[in-house]
């Protein structure tokens, strides 16, 4: 039984241990394993075809890792939910696992007047978007740009727009602090405290961030089809908008969303730059809020927490597809 | 399309395929040029009103530098997109403009401010200092007469109107204007402005209180304040500005300060006065952070914790993720779609909130870990200096090996079945293959994400800053940092929390990860050759 569950069947007993380690496997697994065959030495191959056996050593303990480690992803997240769930506000009182159904944390978050949370859902909401938007317009034009016209200075702001996206804008807060703190004094309407000047910031890193991604892309689509819509009298503003644009939906999907996940991630810029309870974003407000959470109110928190991942992780699922092509695009291209 | 259409064209050419469709209807999609030709001079337009509105608030605020820049912008931008040759330049500009203002410009300003000693006590120019210093000494002058004033407003700015108890003259002022004479109408009130009833003095008595009209150009002559509203006494500071000297002089005391070039008046005594202002001071933060005993300590603890940290985070979901990409490379495994989806939901969630659960569930008497799952221990997960970076470490692999576990399949996936064939016909082990084949190959694919990894995780501001705070603290140090920061959550404790603010340093603390991000920078293109593939 003990022979087929090993996965170098040629080895011994102590180097199968030492590698099944090495290969990734948990110390408990290799140790499982020694002691496995201490107990039953050399058994006899099983008659049946599917034994337990040879099962586990197949698939079993495939499965075996899988689990332990779902478990490990998915605790903090049921913990959360059942917490969400529970009226009692504390954080020990949050400790057992859906002890009870009730949305009064749900209710309690929302109309709480010293915690304005649609207030900073909707700046959240308003801020991720417009600045999702524009930032993939934005880059989808400089790619187009990048990818199908040739002018000087375009090996130099291709070099320049790898080497900015380098260093993220949170490094220069402190300038952004104090930039913002100027402006506000001349455009109050795009100084500190406000949503369009955060939206700006954001937009500064439009270029750095995902051109470069885009322009590979970009490089993907034939040339062909640009060349026979120039022949039948289109403009270039018409190839792009009518044809590149459509073309490239997925990338701008990607990179809207990984765009969008950014903004609502973001906290030391949100925070230097929103001052007012009502301008916070979610994640300055709830950062906030749990401060200290021994004494927050956690199942409101986590209540908040539910409703503020809800649209991020459905349109994460939704595009999952795109995005994990995405993410590799980068490496199989290196 | 009708039938006709479709039967002739079934003569010629074989039916239409769905994407030949799609491209059909793309193409007649793009019609239209006039439309967009209003639409461009619609925009123009709304950017050249901004831009009128911009130079009109800038010339008002005397901004000559600024309002020069803008209007250059805007004359380049109107030609670039009125022009017939300019096309690139018509793609570029706006992601230009951005990337230089809120990028480019701030990561050098950063890099400027880390020369100067801006921060609390030396934000502004010498002439702001010596004005806020004038005010913030004054007292009441004995046996000076007293002033009937009226507050009054405009466009939320408060300002007295003074009367003069000997000859009658009205005179108003505010706290940036010196009083200047004015015409009263006659029912008392003054163009532009509206006096304050009793009862909003009252509501804004702080405010009122704080008003300090200056009574002439010369800071020395004093300034006019009131108490309730209603009486104004003259008040002089007990500081001289002589401007001539470039000297403070304390009346009271008779102690002179001089300006020494280090952004304050100082005394013979080295005694400042504050606020003082910006200037530039060389290296002089980066002299202090390194000898200054209590900086520098915690500069080198909490540099090299960045550099663990992030090797540590890089190596540990890198290879948890190859482990669970490996064991998910079986054609007979079932119920890998469902495990795949609960695997990548740490990465689907959104990680500041991650880590503030974490942060609820690690908490040392109430967490749910020490709690439930430990039955009742008191672990001091957070609080204690070397748990806590264990304690970050995990949450970090939490949060991050589901992305390499994608990242690990697609490249594994990539990799051509025949390699396999070819090692167990050679004779080689399961182990073997993986170890001297496999991993080498996926390491060339993935390795210019694992650069990218460790550059991230080396600002991983979130994680730190809401699991711990960068807690627990360090004990004798100057600046407030603890002993799971790391440097850009150095940068932001020394910039935007504690009594002082200290820019100036915390911008010499950005220019050394500056110098580290670019450092990985040049090892990944060398990697990559990302540079030399631009074509």
């Amino acid at each position: 039984m003990a022979e087929e569950r090993l996965p170098y069947p040629e080895k011994t007993v102590a180097q199968q241990a030492v590698l099944t380690t090495a290969a990734g496997g948990t110390a408990e697994e290799a140790e499982l394993m020694v002691g496995g065959i201490g107990q039953f030495p050399r058994a006899e191959k099983p008659v049946r075809r599917r034994s337990f056996g040879r099962w586990f050593a197949d698939t079993g303990w495939r499965h075996l890792i899988a689990v332990v480690v779902s478990l490990f992803a998915i605790f903090p997240l049921l913990y959360v939910l059942s917490a969400s769930l529970n009226s009692n506000g504390t954080l020990i009182g949050s400790n057992r696992l859906f002890g009870e159904f009730s949305f009064d944390s749900y209710v309690r978050m929302l109309t709480n007047p010293d915690v304005p949370y649609p207030m900073w859902f909707l700046n959240t909401m308003i801020v991720a978007v417009v600045t999702g938007f524009t930032m993939v317009f934005i880059g989808a034009l400089a790619a187009y740009a990048f990818s199908r016209m040739r002018f000087a200075g375009r090996r130099v702001g291709l070099i320049t727009i790898v080497v900015v996206q380098m260093f993220p804008q949170l490094l220069a807060v402190v300038a952004i602090f104090l930039m913002m703190t100027a402006i506000g004094d001349w455009f109050p309407a795009i100084g500190l405290n406000t949503l369009s000047g955060l939206i700006l910031i954001y937009l500064g890193g439009a270029l750095g961030v995902n051109t470069y991604l885009m322009y590979g892309f970009f490089n993907t689509i034939p040339k062909e089809l640009d060349e026979a819509a120039k022949i039948d009298g289109a403009g270039h503003a018409r190839i792009f908008f009518t044809i590149i644009l459509r073309l490239v939906a997925p990338i701008l999907a990607v990179v809207g969303l990984l765009a969008f996940i950014g903004i609502v991630n973001e906290y030391v810029i949100a925070s230097v730059m929103l001052i007012d309870p009502d301008k916070k974003t979610l994640v300055v407000g709830l950062t906030q809020l749990v401060s200290n959470p021994r004494y927050a109110d956690w199942s409101a928190f986590s209540a908040g927490a539910v409703m503020a991942a809800i649209p991020v992780v459905v349109l994460f699922l939704l595009l999952q597809k795109y995005i994990v092509g995405g993410l590799t695009a980068g490496a199989t291209k290196g | 399309m009708t039938d006709t259409v479709t039967t002739e064209a079934a003569d010629k050419a074989p039916p239409q395929t769905p994407k030949q469709r799609s491209a059909a209807r793309i193409a007649d999609a793009a019609g239209g040029k006039l439309r967009w030709l209003v639409l461009k001079i619609v925009l123009l337009a709304i950017v050249d009103a901004i831009a009128v509105y911009a130079v009109f608030v800038l010339l008002a605020h005397g901004e000559w530098l600024v309002l020069s820049l803008v209007a250059a912008v805007t004359i380049l931008v109107n030609w670039i997109y009125f022009s017939r040759k300019a096309i690139p330049a018509k793609y570029l500009t706006p992601g230009i403009i951005l990337l230089v203002v809120f990028q480019i410009f701030t990561l050098s300003y950063t890099a400027y401010i880390g020369f100067t000693n801006y921060g609390t006590g030396h934000n502004g120019t010498k002439d702001q200092a010596i004005s806020s210093l004038m005010s913030s000494s004054l007292v009441r002058v004995e046996d000076s007469p007293t002033y009937d004033v009226t507050v009054v407003e405009r466009f939320n700015e408060l300002g007295l109107l003074v009367t003069d108890p000997t000859d009658g003259d009205v005179s108003l002022g505010t706290n940036t204007q010196p009083l200047e004479p004015v015409d009263i109408a006659s029912d008392g009130t003054v163009d532009g402005w509206t006096s304050l009833s009793f009862a909003d003095v009252l509501q804004r008595s702080d405010e009122v209180e704080a008003l300090a009209v200056p009574y002439s150009d010369d800071p020395n002559d004093g300034a006019i304040r009131t108490q309730d509203g209603q009486k104004g006494y003259l008040y002089v500071s007990t500081l001289d500005y002589d401007p001539v000297a470039d000297t403070m002089t304390d009346t009271t005391t008779g102690t002179v300060y001089t300006d020494t070039g280090s952004g304050a008046f100082t005394s013979e005594t080295g005694e400042q006065l504050l606020p003082g202002w910006q200037v530039f001071v060389g290296f002089d933060n980066f002299v202090r952070a390194v000898t200054d005993a209590s900086i520098r300590g915690p500069l080198l603890a909490v540099t090299a914790w960045t550099f663990v940290f992030a090797i540590v985070s890089v190596a540990s979901t890198f290879f948890l993720g190859l482990l669970l990409a490996l064991v998910f490379q079986n054609k007979r495994m079932r119920f890998k779609n469902g495990y795949r989806s609960m695997l990548i939901l740490p990465y689907a969630f959104p990680a500041f909130l991650s880590a503030l659960i974490w942060a609820g569930m690690m908490n040392k008497s109430f967490g749910f870990i020490n709690q439930v799952l430990l039955g009742g221990a008191e672990i001091p997960w957070l609080t204690d200096p070397w748990l806590a970076k264990i304690s970050i470490l995990i949450v970090n692999l939490w949060l991050g090996f589901p992305y390499m576990f994608l990242v690990c399949m697609g490249a594994l996936q990539g990799i051509p079945e025949e390699v396999n064939e070819a090692g167990v016909m050679d004779g080689a082990n399961p182990w073997q293959i993986f170890r001297r084949i496999k991993l080498p190959l996926l390491l060339v694919t993935v390795s210019p994400l694992l650069i990218a990894s460790f550059a991230f995780n080396f600002n991983n501001f979130n994680l730190i800053y809401m699991l711990t705070g960068g807690g627990p603290r360090f004990t004798d140090v100057s600046i407030p940092v603890g002993q799971t920061d790391i440097l850009i959550s150095m940068v932001y404790k020394v910039a935007f929390t504690g009594q002082n603010r200290d820019y100036g340093l915390a911008a010499a603390f950005s220019i050394l990860i500056f110098i580290v991000v670019a450092v990985i920078s040049i090892i990944s293109f060398r990697k990559t050759k990302a540079l030399e593939e631009l074509n």
